[in-house]
């Protein structure tokens, strides 16, 4: 990481970034599906399990997932200067276009187009976010053991309303309680 | 020095926030309206409706807006360092951290059970933004639409977000 900049990458990942952060809508769980495109998909800078730990990391966390996340991705890939690229590539969207809004607050505020657009934009998303749960299937399923974790988080989260902290912080000590790599071996893949 | 409080107050937000989002929003009511007294009630619910509209965290948002209210840009970039700072210490000590114990059994196991807890994490956030946005004939077939794009015709999610708005946009 000492050695020559890589300012080339630099840029793709702080443009990578600039473009998350431009389209991330409906808080931080929407930039999930536009992160795995970039960095898993696209440039292939991470792998799927690697991107899961990292969501899993950002959320726990205090702070924005957002933020959280690039910090983290940035970090990985090229260190400090890294994470203050993706950061900046992150939240300058936002910035400029709330400075933008500020400016003519009350002129935005009352264009029905604008608001028309959004409702669009919406039932999207939630076909986006769930895109991303199945592709990321493969990499979190390795056998049924997985399968009840994940069972058992969800009904924490719609029925009980369990934190989401809580529930990744459980699901990991229930994951140190019964060695699944072992489970993994022997069972062979579901996937 | 009032860029400083505005530092202060939005580092607090970043620290004690957990879960992101929608979970943000007590925290910086509290700092903005009921401390520091630096926005109206009315104001506030206009930053939420504005946040929900715009890309980027709630909490970015909030700090850009209410920074260049209170101190203009200097206080927006203030407050946005700030909300931004307690993330940046805490993320990168984690990394460090789990890339030195990353080959430890017992963190290799904790993460090898938290990736399925990830995968509802997700499937959890889809419908919360599904339940909210899902809501009449028209949403619904801008979903199927959506899910056609994604898995028939391949679409990049970006242009895929721009298309569904001038969806909406034409079927208003």
């Amino acid at each position: 990481m000492n050695e020559k900049i890589p300012f080339r990458k630099l840029f793709f990942m702080f443009w990578a970034f600039f473009k998350i952060g431009a389209f991330t809508l409906g808080g931080g769980f929407a930039m999930i599906p536009l992160m795995k495109e970039e960095f898993v998909d696209k440039l292939k800078w991470l792998k799927e399990d690697e991107f899961l730990d990292i969501i899993a990391v950002s959320q726990c966390a205090p702070g924005a997932v957002a933020i959280n996340s690039s910090i983290y991705i940035g970090y990985r890939l090229y260190g400090l200067l890294g994470a203050a690229i993706a950061v900046l590539g992150t939240v300058l969207p936002s910035f400029l276009i709330i400075l933008a809004v500020a400016l003519l607050y009350a002129k935005i505020r009352s264009m029905p187009a604008v608001q028309r657009a959004f409702r669009g934009v919406y039932p999207a998303l939630v076909v986006l976010v769930m895109s991303a749960a199945i592709n990321l299937w493969k990499a979190a399923f390795k056998n049924y053991v997985d399968m009840g974790i994940a069972a058992i988080c969800l009904a924490a989260l719609f029925i009980f309303d369990v934190h989401p902290v809580f529930t990744v912080l459980a699901a990991g000590i229930s994951g140190v309680l019964f060695d699944l790599r072992k489970e993994h071996g022997e069972e062979g893949d579901i996937g | 020095m009032i860029l400083i409080k505005l530092f202060w107050a939005f580092f607090k937000i970043g620290l004690f926030s957990f879960g992101g989002g929608y979970a943000m929003i007590p925290f910086i009511q509290r700092e903005i309206i009921d401390i520091n007294g630096w926005l109206t009630l009315e104001q506030f619910m206009d930053i939420i409706a504005i946040s929900q509209m715009t890309p980027g965290p709630i909490a970015v948002n909030a700090a850009t807006f209410v920074g260049y209210k209170i101190a203009g840009l200097l206080g927006s970039v203030s407050a946005t360092c700030g909300v931004a700072a307690p993330s940046a210490v805490i993320i990168i000590t984690l990394a460090f951290l789990i890339k030195k114990y990353r080959s430890l059994k017992w963190v290799d196991r904790f993460f090898l059970g938290v990736r399925p807890a990830v995968i509802a994490l997700i499937v959890n956030a889809a419908y919360s933004l599904g339940k909210n946005s899902i809501t009449g004939i028209k949403d619904v077939f801008i979903a199927v639409l959506a899910l056609l794009g994604l898995y028939m015709f391949k679409i990049n999610p970006i242009l895929l977000i721009v298309l569904a708005s001038f969806l909406g946009i034409l079927l208003g």
